[in-house]
């Protein structure tokens, strides 16, 4: 084999040996396109649905033994689409005429929640190694070749067939049915479809059943293509057909198609040549060990900053969106003056009270964990600035921290730089990099900004992380990314005590900062153009530059409170903490308190690093009952638990969207104000 | 015979704001009723009211003599029952062509086989129209939108038509023409409920008038009278003429 023809051949093979992976990214670029085009929700939950078929078809078949057709019938056919009834009952209803930015919010809490829900509830664990069989016979072992180059076997020829035959079905039934005609109708108005006469809820649940059962036939096709099943493989994988279905806009079937393969021939004839090249020429070799895994995330990343149609188009808005009532304005602003005076009165001491308890009483875990709440709220700040304030969501929040941690690691690794102006370099370094991500991502706005950052930290986790200067290289391998703490003239903040200190200083510094900025012209500008981008445009605001500050700002806080965190463990841990999964945690949990307000990101902090052992294991109730022996029978509740309840805060958002802490205080003191004023009306 | 509309004691609003005040209000079958009001006395609220899209905070709305939907905001109901609206404004589907914008609603009251005939009935109405059938409907202007959204009702000659500022954004002479059809589907037995700035078109149509003034109907009676009635109250409001 030697010359042109050797080249052809190998292409030729490279392309067929990319279709079956295609066909994958098809098929949920497929189901994704379909779920968009028919509730208008960026469904990033998709694999977690795909997931859960999977795992029913495989408890039902592998581990109870029942036939292959009946397991799928119940996984597909039965299960899929009743979750996509309940999702879309429970949640998605109250949202249709919400924002695409917090549908996708809500999807990205179901992407956490719904697995964690099906596993506790099924009581199923993955078995690593044991692999699904798929529902077509001997799928995996018989095979053809029909052109003598590559062998395709009977699952992945499956797969091949059913991403074309659904491109085609679901085609027709938007261009012919009226069914199709009227789903894509409700999510542009569903008020303007009924007025059709069309009973929008019937059609609105017909999609999610219809793209429901799609997500479970993917997942029962492609399960078996994994070692063992993990939502969170599901998950990456709905990411990387992202880049499928933006080749399609989100909206075409055909494209979404043709992106998916055109993704699978792409990453395979990589594969094919780049080992080759990089024989004769070595400086290739860093590539061709990064680039594979993050291809799919370079291109997403490509398509979503260089075509420039994408983003261009408006979100349709719906046209009698007057009809809803007008979003109410922020507690603190309707207050009492009383009232004002009695929760600051009442937070002083709540805070003073907590503190001294934590101060005097608090043993080793307790102080690490009060620590963990407070390094949490300072990164959680960041997600107030570029989302309460700028109306950005940004999913790379936790890449920003990690730039903040191994920042103070290579510089107390290579250089012995004191930490503490380590931190404050990685802050610079996280703005720095946010700034520059900021200029080819901001003009894209709503969910679209949203998946370039994501695809900015998936890419940074598959490729960055791995360079030595980043995270370490093989020296990180062998001894971790250890960080020490700070020394600061007579104060050594090795004690836990100290440390706890400079975290709450931080935080009262970064808390200042950001209502700063928020009272200021960024933030001023920032409110108007969350009003209407055109009317501020008219009176002469300009996006660009408070977005980028925004963006800038945010990514300086989350750098310095990843320095802190890392501070804090005294390593980087970079995979526990940072990971582009935790920052989309983060996100929720944020957005899901209250992202407008700085309380908020403070009670998320707390939310996320005390939840667990005070409610959860019962420490609180412990402490009440005097004595772990007191406790119910059924704490400690399992961690994973804690999941589901995010899950369930994400529904509660979306009923909420203001943030579940603003919306109890809201109505808090509306009741309050009236009885406060009743009782001045009666005084005179 | 019972009213095809009737409004008892009706409140509504937005959120914490009041729009509507006690209101109460009928249309029988055939009649046509102006409702007239200066700028924010509550008259787009009445009509999201009338045909579902808003659900009252008190009172009733029947249509027939029965309550519909049972308090939940449902418009579909409405329109089955033959109350159909044109909301105001460029109420039309963006995303969708001219085409698929009149076929939603004319597939659902004339079936399949009588698609074709509502949309050349359509487009002779608004010949431009039928010039774009497949274009997208978010790239037509502004008067072309409102034509497209006027045309999805006035070809469906429901029982009761509730029109809301049906003149604005259109050529003086679209609105002679679109007040002309009014005028045929009125004689057809269509019973109106018009809301409308252009009070001299509205009332010519209309056999009565309602005045709205605050949230709250402050006066009903033949149409002939309201021209004397609105000279002398509404004109420090701002509404006549």
């Amino acid at each position: 084999m030697s010359g042109a023809g050797g080249f052809f051949e190998d292409l030729f093979r490279g392309l067929l040996q990319g279709t079956p992976p295609g066909a994958v990214y098809a098929l949920v670029a497929l189901g994704f396109v379909l779920t968009y085009k028919t509730s208008g929700v960026f469904n990033l939950a998709f694999g977690a649905q795909a997931y859960i078929s999977a795992a029913m078809y495989f408890k039902a078949h592998t581990l109870w033994g029942w036939p292959k057709w009946a397991a799928l019938v119940v996984s597909a056919f039965v299960l899929a689409p009743l979750i996509g009834l309940v999702l879309e009952r429970l949640i998605f209803r109250h949202l249709r005429t919400a924002s695409a930015v917090s549908k996708l919010v809500v999807a990205l809490g179901l992407s956490v929640a719904l697995p964690e829900l099906f596993n506790q509830a099924a009581r199923f664990t993955a078995v690593a190694g044991r692999q699904i069989t798929g529902i077509i016979p001997d799928g995996a072992s018989v095979f053809y070749d029909p052109f003598g180059v590559y062998r395709f076997n009977r699952d992945e020829l499956a797969m091949m067939a059913v991403a074309l035959a659904a491109t085609l079905l679901l085609a027709a039934l938007f261009r012919f049915t009226m069914i199709g005609l009227a789903m894509r109708a409700v999510v542009e108005s569903p008020r303007m479809t009924e007025l059709s006469g069309i009973n929008a809820d019937r059609t609105s649940a017909f999609a999610w059943a219809l793209s429901s059962t799609f997500a479970g036939l993917a997942g029962v096709l492609i399960a078996p293509r994994f070692n063992s099943l993990l939502s969170t493989d599901f998950f990456t994988l709905v990411v990387i057909a992202v880049a499928a279905a933006a080749v399609g806009k989100l909206v075409s079937l055909p494209r979404a198609l043709l992106g998916g393969l055109g993704l699978g021939w792409l990453i395979a004839v990589f594969n094919t040549f780049l080992p080759r090249w990089s024989g004769d020429h070595t400086w290739l070799r860093p590539f061709q060990e990064n680039l594979t895994p993050s291809l799919p995330f370079v291109v997403l990343f490509a398509i979503l900053v260089l075509w420039r149609a994408i983003g261009r188009e408006r979100e349709a808005s719906d046209p009698l969106s007057g009809v809803d009532p007008p979003p109410p304005a922020l507690a603190a602003l309707a207050r009492h003056p009383k009232l004002t005076l009695f929760t600051r009165l009442f937070g002083v001491g709540f805070i003073a009270v907590v503190g001294s308890v934590v101060w005097f009483r608090a043993g080793v875990l307790w102080m690490h964990l009060v620590t963990t709440a407070v390094i949490m709220a300072v990164i959680y700040l960041s997600v107030t600035v570029i989302t309460g304030m700028a109306g950005q969501i940004s999913l790379c929040q936790g890449t920003f921290a990690a730039i903040g941690g191994f920042t103070i690691f290579q510089m107390a690794d290579r250089f012995n730089m004191s930490v503490l102006a380590a931190a404050l370099l990685g802050a610079g370094v996280a703005a720095a990099v946010g700034a520059v991500l900021s200029l080819p991502v901001l003009r894209l706005g709503g969910v679209w900004l949203a998946i370039a950052t994501l695809a900015f930290a998936f890419f940074f986790d598959a490729v960055m992380v791995k360079f030595s200067w980043v995270g370490g290289g093989t020296t990180a391998l062998l001894t971790g990314t250890r960080v020490p703490r700070p020394l600061v003239g007579p104060i050594d903040f090795a004690s836990d005590r100290a440390f706890l200190v400079l975290a709450v200083v931080v935080l009262v510094i970064v808390s200042v900062v950001v209502i700063q900025l928020r009272e200021g012209t960024v933030g001023r500008t920032l409110t108007a153009l969350r009003g209407s981008e055109v009317a501020a445009a008219s009176i002469g605001i300009s996006a660009a530059r408070a977005r980028i500050i925004a963006f800038a700002v945010s990514a300086a806080i989350a750098g310095l409170g990843g320095a802190l965190l890392s501070m804090h463990q005294q390593n980087v841990n970079y995979s526990t903490n940072f990971g582009p999964v935790n920052a989309l945690f983060w996100l929720v949990i944020v957005v899901a308190l209250g992202a407008r307000t700085v309380e908020g990101a403070i009670q998320a902090g707390a939310a996320f690093a005390l939840f667990e052992p005070l409610i959860l294991k019962g420490d609180l109730l412990a402490w009440i009952l005097r004595g772990e022996d007191h406790l119910p029978g059924l704490l400690p509740i399992s961690g994973s638990w804690r999941l589901v309840l995010f899950g369930m805060m994400a529904i509660q958002f979306a009923r909420h969207p203001e943030g579940l802490v603003e919306h109890g205080k809201r109505r808090a003191s509306a009741r309050i104000n009236r009885w406060l004023e009743a009782r001045e009306g009666a005084a005179p | 015979m019972a009213p095809i509309l009737e409004l008892r004691d009706v409140e509504a609003g937005y959120g914490p704001f009041r729009a509507l005040f006690g209101v109460s209000l009928s249309v029988g079958p055939g009649e046509s009723v102006a409702l007239v009001g200066a700028n924010g006395a509550g008259k787009t609220t009445l009509a999201r009211l009338s045909c579902g899209l808003v659900a009252p905070s008190a009172g009733t709305v029947l249509v027939d003599g029965e309550e519909v939907g049972s308090g939940r905001p449902s418009a579909w109901r409405f329109v089955r029952a033959g109350v159909a609206h044109a909301p105001e404004g460029r109420s039309v589907f963006a995303s969708l062509t001219v085409e698929e914008n009149l076929a939603l609603s004319f597939h659902r009251a004339f079936g399949r086989a009588g698609l074709a005939g509502a949309l050349d009935r359509a487009y002779e109405l608004f010949p431009r129209l039928g010039e774009r059938r497949t274009q997208v409907a978010g790239t037509l202007s502004g008067g072309e939108q409102r034509m497209l959204s006027l045309a999805r009702v006035l070809v469906e000659s429901p029982r009761l038509l509730i029109a809301d500022e049906l003149s604005l954004g259109l050529a003086p002479m679209i609105v002679d023409q679109v007040f002309e059809t009014l005028g045929r589907i009125r004689a057809a037995g269509t019973a109106l409920l018009i809301v409308e700035q252009q009070v001299g078109h509205a009332l010519e149509l209309c056999d009565r008038a309602a005045v709205l003034e605050h949230g709250l109907i402050t006066w009903q009676g033949p149409s002939k009278e309201a021209g004397a009635v609105l000279e002398s109250r509404l004109f420090e409001t701002g509404a006549a003429r």
